[in-house]
């Protein structure tokens, strides 16, 4: 299979982040508007300067119009984009597409989500009209999979897992605690996490992520025009996604112990970035912690752990801030709650947050000595029949 | 001549001690316990489990070319419930389906009809409901009967019987009413004794038999009072008198006659006679000869009534019974209810469905819901159906969900693997969320998951294997 990748062909200029939370006074126009705004703000451009616009939204609106509307964008070319939970994702990956290719100079990806005005609890997705043969579990329940199947096949007892799971969720929290626009922005006991009461499976309720409203944006143009608009871009090493046939439900040898669509994006994104050893080459990484045992499989697929060993590296402190590699900074899906079509975006600000040396509190060390890529990981689905994107973003050309 | 070849009956899982009725309420309730359909189960989907259990024990090569179908709860009116049996039971569309419904003795015309000539099923069926602290409620019952008719291997064969008709006003329902209606109780018992004595007189007499020769008698109506007293009336030995399992399992009303005769004929000896007494609206009997067959028949034979009862559980809260029954208003999860299922995709999935049918493709691989495309080659269309609704599955995985709807709170759902290949993941029933564990063994049972806009969503769910194995 060809995957050319765009490696330092694009350059993110600007963006821009709301605070994530239960905006029962926002809509989604208002959180397009606002990080829209401080994008271009950030990029020193006005709405007039951008060329096309993708926005990544599951469950907000449909079409180019939810975004065009709002801004009063005069005739340009929107295009809505949907992909599970890795829509903000896809959203950026189609529009750096759109720059290299030449078609146009300056675009913008941006994302949004309304959640809290569902009035449900958890995510609720529109189906098209079925039979009413598919299994109706909530996402906790089918994540909810993973952790016995993890312990069972490693040998890993269940007690020590419950205490791995948990100090995901306390290092992600702890994190989220030094960032403004976390949703809950404050730190949890260990003791806390491991009584909360169980939602699906082993899974407590703070092994899930929460349901909050945001939005988030970017500014890309062609690398070399970078610097015409900032002193520090962001250079587009790697943007991989892939779809999986979801066979996870359908194939006896599928184990609920591995995404093998996170694995295969994996692979692709660190051969167009040029990455032998994520571990040793990443100064951090912003993952989709939905659900806690989400983020111990990741840490393998991504091939930050060997196979088998991401729970010890968990408990060792591997991913803290403080950490080997920092594994969600700014506070993850955990602190930040998930709204759908923001999230990939999110995790790209931080990227921009990190390697600009503008992290304030939770600045990380390593990016002022020398490491300068940062990788954003997004799924969607469920264990066994998932999407997954990885991007990997630099401060410098290679 | 046509006989019974092969016969099942289905005792649901759940049970309801009638004490608890008192505990609660402070009285009603009594004595024993009586069956309860699950909050997934109607009379529908019980008619299909007994009916798989019935066609497993027939003969081999047994197809019905009709089903007949009788209960006086029907799912749906207007649409045919007879259809959705033939339909999970993977039935030729050559085959007919229809409903006999709406009171108790509807049942007679269906078994008339399924002992006419060929081979023909009849299928009864009942979920009994009372306003809470009445005496249907406690007494009443739920269990499904299905009787295999054929022209070879019968074990079973009639050899007379007797109809008398009568209208009076003992017992009945509007449509869209929870619960029936009764006279006074003596007058039952007034009208019901001298209307069977006579049936049963004509049918001893067309078949020059006494009363006191029957081996089995069963007395068999929703007038409790009234059955106690024709059994004494009738002349026939008292201990000829089968116990009607009304302590047990309650009065199961349409399914009540056949669940009793299903019992009996699972211990009668070769060459005894059974006398069936209905007490419905008249008087019905029917005169039955168990032949040496049933010998061959126990021999191959699965999930007796006696089996069944023995693998339920009987400790059923009212509280749960009341919700399923639709008596208690509970507050919902903070979720959205499920949309009904719509009904073009329905027909062009319904042999998946009703019939779970999966597809397989050249390699052997199973693919579930089927494909047609193969997982492992990329084949388009060289796929064969195969049907995986009696194939028995081991969990590879599981969860319990307790924020998802249900009627009946947690889901538990699982990832199951079928002997032979094939993988699905799907809801489990009849399970104790506490007790369930990777690597247990399950069986495929026909259930409707929920109701949406009025309709009925038949599917399938995987239940541990009834009584081990």
């Amino acid at each position: 299979m060809a995957s050319h990748g765009i490696r330092d062909k694009v350059a993110i200029i600007g963006m821009g982040c709301t605070n994530f939370g239960e905006h029962w006074d926002k809509s989604a126009d208002d959180m397009l508007v606002e990080s829209s705004s401080a994008a271009l703000q950030n990029a020193g451009l006005k709405l007039d300067d951008v060329d096309a616009f993708w926005l990544g939204t599951m469950g907000s609106g449909l079409s180019g119009l939810t975004l065009s509307r709002p801004l009063k964008i005069q005739h340009k070319p929107v295009t809505h984009v949907e992909n599970f939970c890795a829509t903000g994702s896809e959203a950026f990956r189609n529009a750096c597409y759109a720059v290299a290719s030449g078609a146009y100079d300056v675009v913008m990806a941006i994302g949004v989500e309304k959640l809290k005005d569902s009035g449900y609890s958890g995510l609720v997705v529109a189906s098209p009209a079925d039979d009413g043969s598919a299994l109706t579990v909530t996402a906790p329940a089918s994540f909810s999979f993973l952790a016995p199947a993890y312990a069972n096949k490693y040998g890993v007892d269940p007690a020590e897992l419950k205490d791995v799971l948990t100090r995901i969720a306390w290092k992600n929290h702890r994190n989220g605690a030094l960032n403004p626009r976390a949703q809950f922005k404050k730190e949890v006991s260990k003791e806390t996490i491991a009584c909360s009461p169980i939602i699906a499976g082993q899974l407590g309720i703070f092994d899930c992520s929460g349901v909050s409203d945001g939005s988030a944006a970017a500014i890309i143009v062609r690398a070399e025009d970078a610097h015409k608009y900032t002193k520090n871009p962001l250079y587009v090493k790697a943007l991989s996604f892939v779809a999986g046939p979801a066979d996870g439900p359908i194939d006896p040898s599928y184990d609920y112990t591995s995404f093998d669509e996170v694995v295969h994006s994996a692979v692709d994104a660190y051969k167009q970035a040029g990455i032998t050893n994520p571990r040793a080459e990443l100064a951090m990484a912003e993952v989709h912690d939905c659900f806690t045992p989400t983020e111990l499989v990741l840490m393998e697929d991504l091939g930050f752990s060997e196979r088998g060993y991401g729970w010890k590296d968990v408990l060792d402190g591997t991913f803290d801030l403080d950490g080997e590699l920092p594994v969600n900074p700014d506070g993850g899906l955990k602190s930040f709650g998930h709204p759908i079509g923001a999230s990939g975006l999110r995790m790209l600000f931080e990227c921009w947050t990190q390697l600009r040396g503008e992290a304030g509190p939770r600045q990380i060390a390593s990016i002022g000595q020398g490491k300068t890529k940062a990788l954003t990981h997004n799924l969607g689905g469920a264990p066994g029949a998932c999407v997954s994107f990885v991007s990997v973003v630099g401060s410098e050309l290679d | 001549m046509p006989g019974i070849v092969s016969y099942g009956a289905y005792i649901p899982y759940w049970r309801l001690q009638r004490s608890a009725i008192t505990s609660a309420l402070g009285s009603g309730g009594g004595r024993g316990t009586r069956s309860v359909a699950s909050y997934d189960e109607d009379t529908t989907s019980m008619a299909v489990e007994a009916g798989r259990i019935a066609l497993a024990n027939a003969p081999q090569g047994y197809s019905p070319q009709n089903v007949w179908f009788s209960t006086a709860t029907p799912a749906y009116i207007d649409k045919t419930n007879a259809t959705a049996i033939h339909a999970a039971l993977a039935l030729p569309d050559g085959a007919g389906a229809f409903d006999v419904n709406g009171s108790v003795r509807s049942q007679v015309a269906a078994l008339m009809g399924a002992n006419a000539w060929g081979s023909q099923m009849a299928f009864v069926s009942d979920v009994r409901v009372g306003l809470p602290g009445g005496g249907d409620e406690a007494n009443g019952g739920d269990a499904a009967a299905a009787i295999c008719f054929g022209e070879g291997n019968v074990v079973c064969q009639d050899f007379g019987g007797a109809s008398v008709t009568a209208e009076f006003l003992d017992r009945w329902r509007e449509p869209g009413d929870q619960a029936s209606k009764q006279w006074e109780e003596r007058f039952g018992e007034y009208a019901y004794v001298p209307l069977a004595q006579e049936a049963f007189k004509r049918a001893c007499a067309g078949a020059n038999m006494s009363p006191d020769q029957f081996d089995h008698v069963i007395v068999s109506g929703l007038h409790g009072r009234a059955a106690k007293a024709v059994a004494k009336a009738i002349g026939v030995k008292p201990e000829a008198v089968a116990d009607d399992l009304s302590t047990v399992i309650g009065n199961s009303g349409t399914a009540q006659a056949m669940v009793n005769l299903c019992d009996v004929l699972d211990r009668a000896q070769p060459g005894q006679t059974i006398a069936l007494v209905l007490l419905a609206d008249g008087c019905n009997v029917w005169l039955l000869r168990a032949t040496d067959e049933l010998l061959a028949f126990r021999a191959r034979q699965t999930n007796t009534v006696a089996q069944q009862i023995a693998n339920t559980r009987d400790d059923l809260a009212y509280a749960s019974y009341l919700t399923w029954r639709g008596f208690l208003h509970r507050e919902p999860p903070r979720r959205p209810e499920p949309d009904r299922p719509a009904a073009p995709p329905s027909l062009r999935r319904n042999q998946w469905k009703f019939g779970f049918f999966g597809s397989k493709d050249e390699t052997g691989f199973v693919h579930l819901p089927p494909s047609r495309v193969s997982f492992g080659t990329g084949e388009i269309d060289h796929m064969e159906p195969i049907r995986m609704a009696d194939v028995k599955a081991t969990i590879a995985t599981y969860t319990v969900d307790r924020l998802a709807f249900s009627l009946s709170p947690p889901v538990v759902a699982a990832v199951i693997d079928f002997d032979g290949g094939g993988r699905f993941q799907c809801e489990l029933t009849d399970v104790d969320p506490n007790k369930v564990k990777i690597g247990d063994r399950v069986e495929m049972s026909f259930r409707r998951l929920f109701t949406q806009d009025g309709v009925h969503n038949y599917f399938w769910k995987a239940r541990p294997i009834r009584g081990g194995a």
